[in-house]
Parts: structure tokens; C-alpha cells; sequence
């Protein structure tokens, strides 16, 4: 059968002959064939080893194990191993099977078992045979005791709780003579400290000067052929026996100093030209490193590694590579030493020593050498291989980010960094770039003509066309007027002309994409005002994407084109320069601090008009976009923009104040508060006390309800724009101007207990019918204050489950506050199945731990 | 711990798999497939380990066979290259000068001989006599039930004539 396998060339005549195969082990199966059961459970296995399926001959393996024959059994076994694992049923029938074959006279079908149990054993299995195992740790022959001991790693990693049946016996074959025996008993030793610390303690007490007699004589032992491996004397057991010091060494001072000699005298003699003593080697370095302190030891260890990173066998680099990345963290001077050396492996040919290199030296960068290090990983960029440019910029801008002296300097190299592989830069990166560009007020005029530059250059740099671009949107006078220039820059002379130039070209190429193309519209919206002299041209250019096949720049386009011909009143103001974008709330967010996230990510969808949503995700440049691009999409309602906009003011305001605001907003948005940061005098004071109040979780539904008077007073698109920004938090049942935002619903009391109330309301997000953003209150109405208050929920497969952050988890007591929580669920089959849930939710009264289940099915149909 | 074993030709046709760690019958063929197009795209003078999915995979390349043991990222890999090294000469010592061939026709000895040098995926023997002794003592078992079964059978045959 192998044969006609090999025989067939391609891989349809392969499954025809597999297939046909089958047929006729299937046929000989149902009819018990006894004679050819073997023969055929072998082709079995090779047919699964083909990667074809197998489960019908899992029963065979079965027959087989329990016929009295060994080389039935053997075969058996060997099907069992391959063709079955640790997690299919049928594997407990067989646990009967090797009880027997543990208990059998024939010491090699005792081996077979020991064999099968120790490579698929499962859980039930190891507590089922356990005793057996034990039993056969002090059998008469030595190949069966090693079987056992390997075996008893198995059970004790799935049963740790077994390990201390196997500490005595695993100790006693720790005296063992035969090599086999006391190879795998100090494996054992070894995974049983790392699963039981008793056994650990048992080991340091007993085994210690055991093992160090044993490591002694093993490495003085004379030439033994039988173990020997290129003139060492069976460096498995050296390695294993390392090891197992290094575990019991760790933590424990008086230990390690037992062992320091005999490190010393492994670390000296051994002979580091061959594979073999190089492993020995590296696993002492391994278990100095690991064991107490004893500087005198982990100089040599040191050095060692030293001489490994010089070597020119490229495993051995590697390996030292690796253990110098642990060395660091204790002694980061010595490997400081190498840094030359560790330099050169990031431009090593091999991949894997690249990556180890490329890690390490991630590690050695401080203060003091960030500036020469980067320099030459930049340079070493430029010749990188395309596969491993993604890795070293994504390591050169964390480390410029981390270690930057000083801002001058990190402009600079962030923008080696773009014009050589802009394209493998992430998002997060070249926006925090901009953030950081904007608050160097002085190095504004710097930076534009350093992008200007070199972007000439490279252009074909994705994101350094972005920062590129957008840095000429907002400074781009500068670029002209040769402001704010530095001592050490050289001047260079740039018309208006050639600035727009740089963006009709970015937006020209073929390979911008979406968010690209997006920031040149914007960019030249804010350049028809700066430079009045190409503003016809601007226009043109414009006017080119009015038909865009893209939404999202066609409606830019558009936009903008009405704001420079109609507008030019507002246009000024409106394309004012950016505020300077926060740090401290950049940085907060993107460490994932959640209340920022929230607002954005309830605050983006909302500012889009027409539910356009923005292509980008990331948070970042969705402000930047929005914050400098929606003034104008407001702009056609006249003036009254700010409503829309971001649905805050009620009363029409005059344009310029208008755009003073939008800029504060924008701004407030950066940092937090669901876009809502105005000044006290404006008249949003409605607006905002609903969201405060909704935030000092009083009930908003009360709320609401005295808010109706003044919204209803205000104009229809006011109102309307309390509905879009209400939107964002729900609840708003009582409202009469739900007009234009979809149907409302009423809250439900989700569930009621004798200490515990929690009510929920329900609001759409305009544009998507199926997503329902529910707002979770929860009032105690105990009188002992909830702590560590938990709510979870669960619902079933139709519906998608998002839940934000608690309001808190603590709940004052007798409804003196409340907590509230949003939940966000998506219904796939809206329309068809109203929503249900069921919910759990724990908390601690008088550090009692409590918990309340529920399920709510009274939701409103329609959801 | 070896948490599998890979013999793969250099045409990235698998010749013997061994898993020591639970992976599923569809897992199997995706680590397989991955890593025959990691390895054996390595070129000859680089380093004997790939890092994959956390953890590092030793192949050493014989003949036509790359050998794979898959281990923990704090194993000591020089130590499992020497492993490898360890179950070819058993290999070679029992074939007479193993080949490919050799492993394809008699693949369930060679994970005879695997039983014999790993279980648990843990080394169980340093001594390749030892091993050897041990194959050799169960082949001969085999054998002799072997005979004694055609004995039988040729008795009954006789005796049904």
C-alpha cells in the first residue's frame, strides 16, 4: 500500500488510493478479521499520518491492546499513541487494558503500557493508575523504573496533587547507579519542584549534597563509551542535573552556596568545541543566573556568554543571545560591555538571531546611550530586509518615545524613521508625532520644513505624506515665510505654490488611501485661506473630488468647496490653527485609561453628521479629523453650526464666537467629557447639567423630565441636538422632541430584589436600528452600603454583548445614589426577536459576599 | 518538555509525527503546514531554531529529512539539537545506514525506537546500546510469536489434510 501511495503523483489519485484503502479496512473490521488486524491498523496509521481521517479504526487499537500477544499488543499500543489523545472518550475504555498490562509478568508489555500511559494519559487516568506507576518506580529492572519515572511526570502535571505520593520513590532513584534510571529521575525531581513547593523543600533538605556528589563524579568520570557524546560523558544527565540545581538553588542562599564549587568547576573544565559541551555550558551559565547570588560565579558565567557571542556557530550566538536577556536584568553593565557585538547580530543574516538581538538591545537602550543606539538602528534600517523593517521601527519609535532627550531630537529621528519605512509605521505612532509637534510651539516652523524636505524625498512614505500634510494645513505659512527658523537649519525657499503642490501630488497618488486623501482636503481647505494667492487653485482641486466615488471625500469636497465660495465670511476662523493637542491625555488614553475611551468612542459616531463614520479607528486622528473638518460641514445650516456640531449649544451663536467654541470643544474633547466642555455663560447650561447630573447618578429619567420645558422651547433643530447628544447616553423616554431620532422606549425595572433595584433605559444610535445602547441603574435600597458591586450579564448567541465600565463599584445605601452602567447590545435578528438577558449581579454588604441572579425578559418590543 | 516531534522530507511531506501535547487532528495540519513552510525555507548556514507561537522549534536537517522537536522557550536547545542527534544515530545504528526509504516503510518501528528514547516528552535514555538492546529484545519476541504461530497453523494444516 506505501507503495501505491508513493506511486501516485498527484494528490487526487493519493485519496483515491487512501480511500479505497479504507473501504477494505472498514470491510475486514466489520468482519472481525483476526488474521489481518495488525497488518491492516498499521496501514491505518500510515493513512493517518497522511493527514487523512482515522476515527474509524480507534475501536481496533482497542481489540488489539486486549489480545494476549505482544506483537499485537505492541501494535496496538503504537495505534493507541497515534491515533487517539488525551481527550477523546473512548480513550477511558482502555484504562482497564493497561491496568492489566501494568500488572503483567512480561516486563516489556509492562513497558508498552508505561510507554502509552506516559505519552496520552489523561487526568482520570493518572488518579485511575497512579498507584500502579508508583508501585513500578522500584521494579527489578532498571528499564522499566526509568518508564515509570517519565511516566510519573505525566501524572503529576495533570494531578499535581499526586506529587507527594512520588516524593520518597523519586528520591531513591536519585542514589541509582544505571544512567537511564537517574536521567529520568531527576527529570522527575525537577517537574515535581516545579509543581509542589513541599517537594521542593523535601529535595533541598535531602537530595542536595546527593546531587552535587553525583554532578562531581560525572564530570570527572573517565571516558566511558557507552555514554560518550563527542568525548563527554553523557551530557543529558550534566544537563538535567544542571537544571534541577538551578530549581533547587533558586531562592535558597545556603543551597546555592553547596553547589557554587562544583558550578565553577563545570563552568572552567568543560570543553566548548562541541555542540555537546557548549549545551552543558550553557545550562550551567543558565543555573548560575538563576541561583543565589555569588558574584565570582556569574563573572565567569558572563564570560562565558561573551565567548559564545563571538563564536561563529550561529546556534551558539543564538542561545547566548537569549541568555543575556536574562543576564540583564542582573547585571546590565557586563552585557553593556557587548553591546558592540549584540549591534552587530541585529544585522545578522538569520532571522531568528535578528529578532533575539533586535529584543535585547531593546533592553540595553537608556538615557545615556539612547542616542547612539538609535542612530545606528536608523542606519541600519535603510539596507534591512522589507520582512524585518515592520519589527525594527516599531522598536526604534518605542525606544525614541521611551528615552527621548529632548523634543528637537525626537522629530528628528521619528522622521528618519518615516522617510525610510513609513510604511511600516502604526497609527499611534505618527499620531502621537502630531501631538508632539503641536506643543513644541518653537519647533513648529522646524518641523514643517524638515517634513517639506523630505518628503521630496521619499514619497512614497505613507504616513510621512499624513504628518506631512497636515503639518502643512497648519503651519504651512510658516514653511513659506521661513519662521521660527533654528541656528543649525538651512534656509530654504518654498512658495505657496510648491507647498500646494506637496498635497495636490499626495493627493494625486494612487497608493493614498482613504485617510490620506481625506487630510490633503482638509489641508487645503485650511491653505485657500492661508495663502490667498492659490486659493482659485485650491478650489479647483477641490472641485476635482466634488465627484468622488468615495463618500466620505465626496462629501468633504463638497463642503468644503461651499465653504470657500459661500462662506468666506467664517472660512478665516474657521480654519484657524489646531489647539495644542494635549500630552498628558494623549498618553492616558492610548495607556488605555478607560474613562477617555468611553468619550471617544461615544463621541466620534455622534459628531458625524449623516452617519458618515470615519474610516480610521483610532481615536486620534478621528479628533483631528473631526475637530478641523466638521466646522465646515455645519457651516451650510448658517451659522448655526454650533448646534450640530456637537450638540451643545442651544441658541444660535454668532459665527466667530461660534468658532472660538468649537475650538475650545475641540479641544475638551482631547480630553475628555462626551464633547461637552463649554464655558459657563453659554446657554448648553441645560445640556450640561443633564450630563453632570447623569454623572452624580441621581436618575435621569427624573431629570429629563423637568428638562422638558426648556428644550421644547428652543427651536426644533435645538432640541434636536439635545436628542443627538442624549443619543450618546440613552434614556430619554419622557422627552416629547424625540422627533427624527428613531422611536423611544420606556425604561423597564429589570430587576427588583428586597435590598437591590435596577432599571434600564433604552435609546438607538441613530443609523443603526439593531444596536440598542442600554443604561443600567442600579439603586440600593438597603441600608448598609454595596461594595466591590459587580454587574455581568449573558445573553444568547443572536444578540452581541458590549459592557463599559461600571460608574463605580461601590453603592451608597437606602437609594442615596446610584450606580449606573451602559451596556451596548446588538441584535442580529432585530425585528424578528426582542431582546432578553439574564443577568448576575455580586457584591459585598459587611464583607459578606452576595449574589443576585436574574433574567429580564420584559424588554420593549422592538429592540 | 518536547511537546512534538516532526520528520518532514524537504518537499514538506510529513514522514513521522509524534505529539506529546494534546493538539487536535485540524491543529495537527495547520502546525504541520506552518512550520514546513518556516523551516524549510531556512537557508543552510543559519541557526538550527525558529521561534513560532511562543515557542521554539529545533530542526536539525539529514540528508533529505529535517528533524523538528518543538520545546518550551527556557529548554535548553543545544541540548535537544544533541537529542536529535541522539535518535538518528539510534536510527542509523538499527537501519544500517538510515534513509529516507528506511523510514517510510518501516515508520511504525522508527516510532518503536522513538518510544524507546522519549515518553512524555521527556528523554527516557542516554545510552544508545541500551535502546538498542531493548528493539532488539522486543523484535525477537515479535518473531518468535511470529513462528509459533506458523507452527500452528502449520500443524493444523497438516493435520487437516
Amino acid at each position: 500500500m506505501i507503495r501505491a501511495i508513493r506511486a501516485c503523483k498527484t494528490a487526487a489519485e493519493e485519496r483515491a488510493v487512501v480511500r479505497k484503502e479504507c473501504a477494505a479496512i472498514r470491510a475486514a473490521i466489520s468482519e472481525n478479521d483476526q488474521d489481518y488486524r495488525h497488518r491492516n491498523l498499521a496501514k491505518l496509521m500510515f493513512i493517518h499520518m497522511l493527514g487523512y481521517p482515522t476515527h474509524f479504526g480507534q475501536m481496533e487499537c482497542l481489540k488489539l491492546i486486549a489480545h494476549p500477544g505482544f506483537p499485537e499488543k505492541r501494535i496496538g499500543y503504537l495505534g493507541l499513541m497515534l491515533l487517539l489523545d488525551e481527550r477523546q472518550e473512548v480513550l477511558m475504555l482502555v484504562t482497564n487494558s493497561i491496568k492489566q498490562d501494568l500488572n503483567h509478568t512480561n516486563q516489556y508489555i509492562v513497558g508498552l503500557a508505561l510507554c502509552a500511559l506516559g505519552n496520552i494519559c489523561s487526568a482520570e487516568m493518572a488518579r485511575d493508575l497512579a498507584p500502579e506507576v508508583e508501585r513500578l518506580l522500584q521494579f527489578r529492572d532498571p528499564n522499566i523504573r526509568k518508564k515509570a519515572a517519565l511516566c510519573s511526570i505525566r501524572i503529576i502535571k495533570k494531578v499535581p496533587e499526586l506529587a507527594e505520593n512520588f516524593m520518597t520513590p523519586a528520591a531513591a532513584l536519585l542514589k541509582e547507579k544505571h544512567h537511564g534510571v537517574l536521567l529520568t529521575g531527576v527529570q522527575l525531581c525537577t517537574d515535581m519542584c516545579k509543581v509542589s513547593p513541599e517537594a521542593l523543600e523535601y529535595f533541598r533538605k535531602k537530595c542536595i549534597d546527593g546531587l552535587v556528589k553525583v554532578l562531581k563524579d560525572l564530570s570527572n568520570s573517565p571516558y566511558a563509551p557507552e555514554y560518550d557524546v563527542s568525548g563527554i560523558t553523557d551530557p543529558f544527565l550534566h544537563v538535567r542535573l544542571l537544571k534541577l540545581l538551578s530549581v533547587l538553588g533558586q531562592g535558597d542562599a545556603d543551597t546555592s552556596d553547596v553547589m557554587n564549587d562544583i558550578l565553577a568547576q563545570v563552568a572552567t573544565k568543560t570543553e566548548s568545541n562541541k555542540n555537546a559541551g557548549n549545551a552543558i555550558l550553557y545550562e550551567c551559565v543558565a543555573t548560575i543566573m538563576n541561583i543565589e547570588d555569588n558574584s565570582g560565579l556569574r563573572v565567569l558565567a558572563i564570560n562565558i556568554l561573551g565567548r559564545f557571542l563571538s563564536s561563529r556557530d550561529n546556534n551558539i550566538r543564538y542561545v547566548a543571545l537569549n541568555m543575556l536577556m536574562k543576564a540583564i536584568s542582573l547585571d546590565s553593565q557586563a552585557v553593556q560591555r557587548h553591546r558592540a557585538t549584540i549591534l552587530e547580530c541585529v544585522k545578522d543574516s538569520d532571522a531568528s538571531i535578528r529578532k533575539r538581538a533586535l529584543e535585547l538591545v531593546y533592553l540595553l537602550v537608556n538615557e545615556s546611550n539612547v542616542k547612539s543606539l538609535t542612530k545606528d538602528l536608523i542606519d541600519y534600517l535603510e539596507v534591512s530586509d522589507t520582512e524585518f523593517k515592520g519589527d525594527l521601527t516599531s522598536k526604534i519609535c518605542s525606544i525614541v518615545e521611551k528615552f527621548s532627550p529632548e523634543k528637537l531630537w525626537y522629530i528628528d529621528q521619528m522622521l528618519k524613521v518615516l522617510s525610510e519605512a513609513g510604511n511600516f509605521v502604526k497609527d499611534e505612532v505618527w499620531h502621537s508625532l502630531i501631538v508632539v509637534i503641536t506643543n513644541a510651539s518653537n519647533l513648529h516652523g522646524y518641523s514643517v520644513r524638515s517634513l517639506y524636505k523630505a518628503v521630496q524625498t521619499a514619497s512614497e512614505q505613507e504616513t510621512l505624506i499624513r504628518v506631512t500634510v497636515w503639518c502643512i494645513g497648519e503651519y504651512g505659512e510658516m514653511l513659506v515665510n521661513n519662521s521660527g527658523v533654528l541656528d543649525m537649519e538651512d534656509p530654504i525657499t518654498v512658495t505657496e505654490a510648491d507647498a500646494v503642490d506637496v498635497v495636490e501630488t499626495a493627493i494625486g497618488r494612487h497608493s493614498s488611501d482613504l485617510t490620506t486623501q481625506a487630510m490633503c482636503l482638509t489641508t487645503l481647505l485650511k491653505l485657500s485661506s492661508h495663502f490667498p494667492t492659490c486659493s482659485k487653485r485650491i478650489n479647483d482641486i477641490i472641485s476635482q473630488y466634488k465627484g468622488s466615488l468615495v463618500l466620505e471625500l465626496q462629501q468633504r469636497a463638497m463642503e468644503f468647496n461651499s465653504v470657500i465660495e459661500k462662506h468666506s465670511r467664517i472660512r478665516s476662523s474657521l480654519v484657524e490653527r489646531m489647539p495644542v493637542l494635549d500630552e498628558a491625555t494623549y498618553s492616558g488614553r492610548r495607556a488605555g485609561s478607560v474613562p477617555t475611551d468611553v468619550s471617544t468612542s461615544k463621541g466620534a459616531p455622534l459628531k458625524l453628521p449623516n452617519g458618515v463614520t470615519n474610516p480610521t479607528s483610532a481615536p486620534l486622528i478621528d479628533l483631528l479629523d473631526l475637530s478641523s473638518d466638521d466646522n465646515p460641514m455645519a457651516s451650510p445650516s448658517d451659522g448655526n453650526f454650533l448646534q450640530d456640531l456637537l450638540g451643545v449649544d442651544l441658541s444660535p451663536a454668532p459665527s466667530q464666537q461660534g468658532t472660538n467654541q468649537t475650538q475650545k470643544s475641540g479641544a475638551d474633547v482631547l480630553l475628555d467629557l462626551l464633547s461637552i466642555g463649554t464655558p459657563p455663560d453659554q446657554s448648553s447650561s441645560p445640556a450640561l447639567d443633564i450630563i453632570s447630573s447623569d454623572q452624580n447618578g441621581k436618575s435621569s429619567v427624573d431629570l429629563l423630565n423637568t428638562l422638558v420645558p426648556p428644550s421644547a422651547q428652543a427651536s426644533p433643530l435645538g432640541s434636536s441636538s439635545v436628542m443627538n447628544l442624549l443619543d450618546g447616553f440613552g434614556s430619554n423616554p419622557n422627552l416629547p422632541v424625540a422627533k427624527g431620532n428613531g422611536p423611544a422606549y420606556p425604561s423597564i425595572v429589570a430587576f427588583e430584589s428586597s435590598s437591590l433595584k435596577a432599571t434600564f433605559s433604552f435609546s438607538k444610535e441613530s443609523g443603526n436600528p439593531q444596536t440598542t445602547v442600554i443604561e443600567a441603574q442600579f439603586t440600593n435600597k438597603s441600608p448598609n452600603v454595596f461594595t466591590n458591586f459587580l454587574f455581568q450579564a449573558a445573553v444568547p448567541k443572536f444578540l452581541q454583548l458590549q459592557l463599559d465600565p461600571a460608574s463605580s463599584n461601590t453603592l451608597p445605601a437606602s437609594g442615596n445614589g446610584s450606580i449606573t452602567q451602559k451596556l451596548r447590545v446588538s441584535n442580529s435578528q432585530h425585528g424578528k426577536k426582542s431582546l432578553i438577558m439574564r443577568m448576575r449581579i455580586s457584591y459585598k454588604v459587611n464583607d459578606k459576599d452576595i449574589l443576585e441572579e436574574g433574567q429580564v425578559s420584559n424588554f420593549p418590543r422592538d429592540l | 518538555m518536547i511537546h512534538f516531534v516532526l520528520l518532514i522530507s524537504r518537499q514538506g511531506k510529513v514522514r513521522l509525527t509524534k505529539w506529546y501535547s494534546p493538539y487536535t487532528q485540524k491543529e495537527r495540519t495547520k502546525v504541520i503546514r506552518e512550520l514546513s513552510g518556516l523551516i524549510l525555507t531556512r537557508g543552510p548556514k543559519l541557526c538550527n531554531f525558529v521561534e513560532w507561537r511562543g515557542y521554539k522549534v529545533v530542526y536539525k536537517r539529514y540528508a533529505s529529512l529535517y528533524f523538528c522537536m518543538c520545546i518550551d522557550q527556557d529548554d535548553n536547545e543545544l541540548e535537544v539539537l544533541e537529542i536529535i542527534h541522539h535518535f538518528v544515530e539510534i536510527l542509523d545504528r538499527y537501519f544500517g545506514s538510515v534513509c529516507e526509504l528506511d523510514l517510510i516503510f518501516n515508520f511504525h518501528k522508527a516510532y518503536y525506537i522513538l518510544d524507546e528514547v522519549l515518553i512524555a516528552g521527556e528523554l527516557q535514555e542516554s545510552s544508545k546500546k541500551t535502546v538498542a538492546r531493548l528493539i532488539a529484545a522486543q523484535d525477537s519476541l515479535v518473531e518468535a510469536a511470529k513462528e509459533q504461530a506458523s507452527s500452528i497453523s502449520n500443524m493444523i494444516a497438516q493435520a487437516t489434510k
